[in-house]
């Protein structure tokens, strides 16, 4: 070989040295210095290993939907639209999807104009055309904290500039959110819009209020600022009543059913159907939705016809009692979810006890645990995954800086089966001692439990079935990141 | 042009730096290809040794980083299965990703390594090893740096600016090893220098390629974390340093590669001390990424050798034990 010289050959095969790529970098948009990745990004890869007990992904449970059930709904697309399904379709969505939604809607109360309705790959897309729409770089979406992970990459790549508000057991402080406004108009920073899950929020797994719901629309017309409702799990509520979306509180408080006009909702058949199906929608305002809909024909024209028929062809089915199909297939997901809610529970009750603090969802997908404050959730999962094999997502997956709620984790509870909750629950509760014995070893405080203190017969017994099963109001049990109240707690710890 | 050869690029695994790994591994594939080998690519997972026999390339090209492929024992089973690879062997291995082993070594041989302990979980647990903290804080100051004794991931490493952050950043670098180091922490700038084995008859030392500099975009003393995540982290190369300065990390990278034995191609860390101007050697990486934008490409670059001649140089190493 001879000396090296700067120049290579030229052509195929040739690799792009590193001066070159700086030549590319130069060509990247701004926005994309907002789409970073990280190590901990990195390392969720890793939770998606076949011998991992995942508690970590979004998923529902598509394993009960069976087979015959799907063949047979591909056949009567086959059979009676080949061609529509096969040909590109209307931006806005086909007119029989649209009706399945306007269906679904109303099986949550809430009514709304098929001509206001934009059918979207995927309720993720919603989150992209809201914000495509909306957001020009720096200015403020007021979110929840902790926020559905996610949307924090979707807020990046817009530059939004992100106010996270911090959720309590009934969901979103209105009064913090009021006095964030008008901290953000103090400053002359201009909010867009409020980003919230009402129902059974994700990653927190609370519940906003109905006094705060009315609120929230209340403040939103005060401010003529716009909301955008995420409601992916609304009919997977396991106990309690159902509350009114924040749609159709915007409609009531205007006098006409079907026509809010400053909520912005996005829906999806993701949960109670299928995520591979990707198909989502929004409701929007006639002014927003035109600017949807150009957005949408920017990014992919349209959603997938073969989907939105199947899609159609599903809403169709009539149990043999005459009743809707689907509503039959999505009690059976709420009486399954229900179970694995309740095993989560029962498990965390167990094998956490007294090192942590969680949510009780009363619906949705996801338990939210809160450890002692010294404990980081990334660090925790990479022992989980090493020495556990087990998998969650950590806390700080749900803040725009990546650096709060390090101490919480997010757990799914709803595609998981009930000896693998059991299991995983079992081997995070371990490690989650070990570290809370080491740190009490490390930093001399009689204050924290540490395995050799603690016997599981004797916590079981102590706590027993009272304290477990029926838990205390959610206000009572949730206890998000404060870092002020969590400091003192250990202050007093340590002495 | 040297003869085409039949490599299996090995990458993947299982660390915590697999996704790199995939990376530099599709990247090495790319480059091999382009030089006209045969090319066989294995994500090291379970069936690793059944996969080797099944193909059985001439020779292992190894883009693996962190626990296993970096430790020595993907190593171990090349040698156990008579594959020539590249890079360093077992033992140089062993010596560079044991950061306590490493930094023993240097101690001993003089070369300026920042004041140290280390601690292992069960000693703490079992010999009432968290009396000696306080020792160890006393002996090399806040702040301090605390890390895991073996592999390379950014999350492990924890900074502890008093004495009340130090548990915290002890579990925390504990979740990733049994044995942690508690590293004085250097303020100053983030170098590192690759070394390049010199092709066969280029003469005896060690090549040290031009220093590339680590900056991080937001100067922020507290947060040392982000320094390693990626979009956070500008480089420069060569890094614009005085002429003896460079030198000297040059000859410090070259004293440490064949103090721990290394073969082929490594990486060594340094920090230049902001108010001392001293040097000191942090680690070696006996794999360095070799993604285009890695460290070690660049600097190749700089010197001139580009990505494909830096893939054949690598390769022609593993003949040259």
């Amino acid at each position: 070989m001879g000396k090296p010289s700067r120049t290579g050959p030229e052509g195929r095969g040739t690799r792009p040295a590193a001066h070159e790529l700086a030549r590319y970098e130069a060509l990247f948009a701004t926005r994309t210095k907002g789409m970073k990745s990280s190590a901990m990004r990195e390392m969720m890869a890793l939770t998606e290993r076949p011998e991992v007990i995942s508690l970590a992904g979004g998923l529902p449970d598509t394993s009960t939907f069976p087979a015959e059930r799907f063949a047979k709904l591909m056949a009567t697309v086959a059979a009676e639209s080949t061609a529509r399904a096969l040909q590109y379709g209307p931006t806005e969505g086909m007119r029989v999807t649209v009706d399945s939604i306007v269906e679904v809607m109303a099986a949550e109360g809430t009514l709304v104009d098929p001509e206001s309705v934009i059918v979207t790959t995927g309720g993720q897309q919603v989150i992209d055309l809201v914000c495509k729409t909306l957001i020009d770089p720096g200015d403020v979406i007021v979110a929840e904290a902790p926020t559905y992970p996610g949307a924090v990459p979707t807020f990046s790549a817009y530059q939004a500039d992100v106010e996270q508000i911090d959720l309590d057991g009934e969901g979103m402080p209105i009064d913090e959110l009021e006095r964030t406004l008008d901290r953000l108009a103090a400053e002359g920073r201009r909010p867009k819009f409020i980003y919230t899950i009402p129902n059974f929020q994700n990653p927190a797994g609370v519940t906003m209020s109905l006094p705060r719901r009315k609120r929230l629309v209340e403040v939103a017309r005060e401010r003529e600022l716009l909301v955008l409702e995420d409601n992916p799990y609304g009919l997977l509520r396991y106990d309690g009543e159902a509350l009114p979306t924040l749609y159709s509180l915007d409609a009531e408080s205007l006098g006409r059913a079907g026509a809010a006009d400053l909520v912005i909702y996005l829906g999806t058949f993701s949960k109670i159907l299928s995520p591979g199906l990707r198909m989502g929608w929004a409701v929007a305002p006639r002014p927003v939705l035109e600017k949807l809909n150009l957005g949408k024909q920017g990014s992919d024209l349209c959603s997938s016809p073969v989907t939105q028929m199947f899609v159609a062809a599903y809403f169709r089915e009539r149990a043999r009692d005459g009743r809707p199909a689907w509503e039959e297939y999505v009690e059976s997901l709420r009486e399954l979810y229900r179970r694995r809610r309740d095993v989560m529970l029962e498990s965390l009750q167990e094998h956490f006890g007294d090192s942590a603090r969680w949510t009780t969802p009363r619906g949705g997908l996801f338990v939210w645990a809160t450890l002692d404050e010294r404990i980081d959730t990334t660090d925790l999962l990479t022992l989980a995954l090493e020495s556990d094999g087990v998998a969650f997502v950590p806390g700080r997956a749900a803040y725009m800086d990546g650096r709060r709620g390090s101490s919480s984790m997010r757990l799914n509870f709803a595609g998981v089966p009930e000896q693998d909750i059991r299991e995983g629950i079992r081997r995070i509760g371990r490690g989650v001692r070990d570290q809370l014995g080491l740190l009490g070893t490390l930093s001399g405080s009689p204050g924290v439990p540490s395995p050799a203190q603690e016997d599981r017969g004797e916590q079981r017994g102590r706590r027993g079935k009272g304290g477990g099963e029926q838990p205390q109001p959610l206000a009572d049990v949730v206890k998000l990141p404060r870092r002020e109240g969590s400091r003192g707690a250990r202050r007093s710890n340590d002495r | 042009m040297s003869p085409r050869r039949r490599v299996a690029v090995l990458k993947g695994g299982r660390s915590l730096e697999r996704s790199v790994s995939l990376r530099s591994g599709a990247q090495v594939q790319d480059a091999l290809a382009g030089l006209g080998h045969e090319v066989i690519a294995i994500d090291v997972g379970e069936t690793f040794v059944a996969d080797l026999l099944e193909h059985g390339p001439e020779v292992a090209f190894v883009a693996l980083h962190g626990r296993e492929g970096e430790d020595g024992t993907v190593q171990g089973l090349l040698e156990a299965v008579s594959i020539p690879y590249t890079g360093s062997g077992q033992a140089a291995c062993m010596r560079a990703t044991d950061k306590l082993l490493a930094k023993l070594l240097m101690r001993e041989a003089g070369i300026p390594t920042p004041p140290f302990h280390a601690l292992r979980e069960d000693s703490i647990k079992e010999l009432g090893g968290a009396a000696a903290v306080e020792r160890i804080q006393q002996d090399i100051g806040l702040p301090l740096v605390v890390k895991p004794a073996h592999g390379g991931s950014a999350l492990g490493v924890k900074f502890a600016r008093d004495a009340q952050e130090l548990p915290k950043a002890m579990v925390g670098a504990f979740s990733y090893d049994r044995t942690i180091l508690l590293e004085r922490y250097v303020r100053g700038r983030d170098l590192a220098v690759s070394v390049l084995e010199r092709p066969p008859g280029g003469g005896g030392t060690p090549l040290a390629l031009p220093v590339v500099e680590a900056v991080p975009r937001e100067e922020e003393f507290y947060d040392y974390e982000s320094r390693y995540e990626i979009g956070m982290t500008t480089f420069v190369c060569p890094a614009e340093l005085p002429g003896e300065t460079t030198e000297r990390a040059q000859e410090l990278a070259v004293e440490v590669y064949e103090l721990l034995g290394c073969h082929g191609l490594a990486r060594v860390d340094l920090m230049l001390e902001r108010d001392t101007e001293t040097l000191w050697v942090l680690e070696t990486n006996v794999v360095p990424g070799m993604t285009e934008t890695s460290l070690l490409p660049q600097a190749a670059d700089a010197a001139g050798i580009g990505f494909e001649e830096l893939v054949e140089r690598i390769l022609a190493s593993a003949w040259s034990r």
